[in-house]
């Protein structure tokens, strides 16, 4: 058991992968020589050598295909998207392509990749730089996206995705990279498809993933000092969705709340939502609520962006309505 | 249109390549004959309501088709866009399997998933119809990066249209294929017309070969109605491709001789135009050819067209046999890893 950051739990995974397995490697912009925009593929280049780890022109959408049809003859590439904002260049690919070469061509060709990229506002980038448009990936069959929160879930996530064969967009985000935890040694791959509860509790669910398992946590500990015990569960997977783990907490506590970082209509959380009045109808003490994004394009200026993001307080304040509402 | 100009290596390739043996010259006409036959009941068959969704024909590029797959040894790989059919077929496939595509049948190429844009055989190495323009490119890329990775010596061919050439992936592509030095040709199959827009109203340097410069890119541009230039234009680019592990942008022109599609009438093509395109037809080109070369005199040409239109009833026969896909196989290629949680509801199922 060793305590590390969410970065190094994600380069120390990648690097064993690539000791485990001569067909994995590694392509995106500037991930070689300059070591990754956030140094996730820091020291690889030099370990491993350029063909295993590929510096790419800036051409999303040439560098996604590229690993594609590499998957397709059997290579196992891990793709670097600098921010999911940019992953947007590469829509058709992965989209039309990479989602699509297994079923469209009966079952003849799979497409074993990893798209990793990070997503997450708050860091003053502005509006085309802090989006979290996991939901167009979320949204689309033969794709598989998954959310880690944590840096066990990171390594354990990362390695299940690399020993996939379907494409997988492995989800990040800017505001975990330096957060820390402990990672046990010979950590399996982890059960794709599977949410967890992270904290067991009887008054209310909270349903979060990536950053918001943290702001949901960081919630859950003031609302304990009011005296409401919040259950959370972490989606980690959102396609495919989980939602029996959702659904049997809400059976238990009779209401719930979605933190979501995307955009609230049509978002992450409207699906949420519907899956909890389908499963749990009969259970549900209060309407589901959602605290989301702001839905403007997000600003730079430090107080309108903070205004803008989902923030521990705004999901307090939802998780009281909500269980007042209950009329518990 | 219609002209030759061939730049380094494709010249040198011609004076070097031998003239086909007269056997030769005779498959490559069967095998156009095929081509021709295959898409007119392939278009006789959309009428009759047989095949749905889009079909685009190869005819007209009977010559090109041949050509560009003699170059291709059977161990490489081709990428394609959705004007196809001619292409698996010379690669080898059954012409019952892709008819069977055509019609939806699980003795398809493809199962009964692809249809007329989406044909993939393994086994040929056709490695995909693509039906969005420029799809395709980037997946060939990768393709030779992974040949280049492996330590293979296969070559990936990558067709497209001539509209293709204007999309960002093809200039993403070529500059990849260039900077990493991949064993890839890519060939445009430059009909003159992306749908109803000629190349001169869409593409800023029509001569498309000429792309290639930006990249530092070796190209040529060949008669796309000469069988025997296409083969070696095509193979002259496909082994130095092998050889030295080097990109290629090869231009093939030839007329589309109907609509973009099997539903396309072609009004925008004057009366002029029309009856220029019958002058213009490869096969029966061809066929002339081999007729003054004493090769193939007009009772061999008729008796190889009934052989061939015997071989294209019996595609059409039994793709009209074959059964569809079971419904009960809807869910079976989605992920080639089945997880939990994979939604498996028909459309008024419900969630729980």
């Amino acid at each position: 058991m060793a305590t590390m950051t969410y970065r190094q739990a994600l380069r120390d995974t990648l690097r064993d992968e690539m000791l485990r397995d001569e067909n994995v490697f590694v392509m995106g912009e500037e991930i070689g020589v300059f070591e990754g925009s956030y140094k996730i593929t820091e020291g690889l280049l030099k370990e491993f050598g350029p063909k295993r780890v590929r510096d790419t022109p800036i051409a999303e959408e040439g560098f996604v295909g590229a690993a594609i049809g590499a998957a397709m003859l059997g290579l196992r590439p891990v793709v670097e998207i600098m921010t999911i904002n940019f992953s947007l260049l590469a829509l058709d690919q992965i989209v039309n392509h990479a989602a699509k070469i297994y079923g469209m061509f009966g079952g003849q060709c799979s497409v074993p990749m990893v798209i990793r990229t990070p997503g997450g506002g708050g860091q003053q980038l502005g509006a085309t730089h802090s989006q979290n448009v996991e939901l167009f990936y979320s949204f689309i069959p033969g794709l598989k996206v998954l959310a880690p929160s944590t840096p066990a879930e990171a390594s354990s996530m990362l390695r299940a995705a690399i020993r996939d064969d379907d494409p997988v967009l492995f989800l990040e985000n800017l505001a975990l990279y330096n957060t820390r935890g402990e990672v046990p040694d010979d950590l399996e791959p982890a059960e794709i498809g599977r949410a967890a509860v992270t904290r067991p509790g009887t008054d209310v669910t909270i349903i979060a993933y990536s950053r918001m398992a943290h702001v949901a946590a960081e919630a859950a500990d003031k609302l304990a000092t009011d005296g409401i015990s919040a259950e959370i569960v972490d989606l980690r997977s959102l396609r495919p969705l989980d939602r029996e783990t959702v659904v049997e907490s809400v059976r238990r506590t009779g209401c719930a709340v979605v933190a979501e970082d995307d955009w609230l209509t049509y978002g992450i959380g409207a699906e949420i939502a519907a899956t909890i009045q389908e499963g749990a109808f009969d259970h549900l003490d209060a309407p589901v609520r959602r605290v989301a994004m702001a839905e403007v394009p997000l600003p730079y200026s430090k107080p309108l962006e903070l205004a803008a993001l989902p923030s521990a307080e705004s999901l307090v304040t939802a998780v009281r309505d909500t269980v007042r509402a209950t009329g518990r | 249109m219609g002209d030759t100009k061939t730049r380094t290596p494709a010249r040198r390739a011609k004076t070097r390549a031998a003239q086909p043996e007269p056997e030769t010259l005779v498959a490559y006409y069967r095998q156009m004959l095929l081509i021709r036959r295959f898409e007119e009941r392939a278009a006789r068959a959309y009428t009759e309501a047989k095949i749905g969704g889009y079909c685009h024909l190869n005819l007209g590029e009977e010559a090109t088709v041949t050509g560009l797959m003699a170059a291709l040894q059977p161990r490489d790989y081709l990428f394609t866009n959705y004007r196809e059919h001619g292409y698996a077929l010379a690669r080898g496939i059954d012409a019952r399997r892709v008819m069977a595509e055509l019609y939806g049948r699980s003795t398809g190429v493809s199962k009964g998933w692809g249809g007329s844009m989406h044909m993939f055989d393994l086994e040929s190495r056709l490695l995909g119809g693509y039906g969005i323009v420029g799809g395709q490119l980037p997946l060939a890329t990768g393709a030779a990066l992974a040949v280049n990775y492996k330590g293979g010596d296969e070559v990936v061919m990558c067709q497209m249209g001539d509209g293709t050439t204007n999309i960002g992936a093809f200039h993403e592509s070529l500059n990849m294929a260039a900077l990493w030095d991949l064993p890839i040709v890519f060939v445009v199959i430059n009909n003159g017309l992306g749908m109803g827009t000629t190349v001169e109203a869409s593409s800023a340097e029509p001569e498309l070969y000429r792309r290639a410069s930006a990249y530092r890119m070796e190209s040529a541009r060949v008669d796309g109605t000469d069988v025997v230039a296409v083969r070696d234009a095509a193979q002259a680019a496909v082994e130095r491709a092998r050889r030295e592990s080097k990109p290629f942008l090869l231009e093939t022109t030839s007329p589309r001789l109907r609509g973009h599609s099997v539903v396309d009438p072609a009004r925008y093509r004057t009366a002029e135009e029309k009856e220029a395109l019958k002058e213009a037809d490869p096969l029966a080109h061809f066929g002339l050819t081999l007729e003054e070369a004493g090769i193939l005199d007009a009772e061999a040409r008729t008796k190889l067209d009934a052989e061939v239109k015997a071989e294209v009833d019996d595609a059409a026969a039994f793709a009209d046999d074959s059964p569809h896909p079971d419904v009960s196989t809807l869910f079976d290629y989605t992920y080639a890893t089945p997880v939990r949680g994979v939604p498996r509801r028909l459309p008024a199922d419900p969630v729980f």
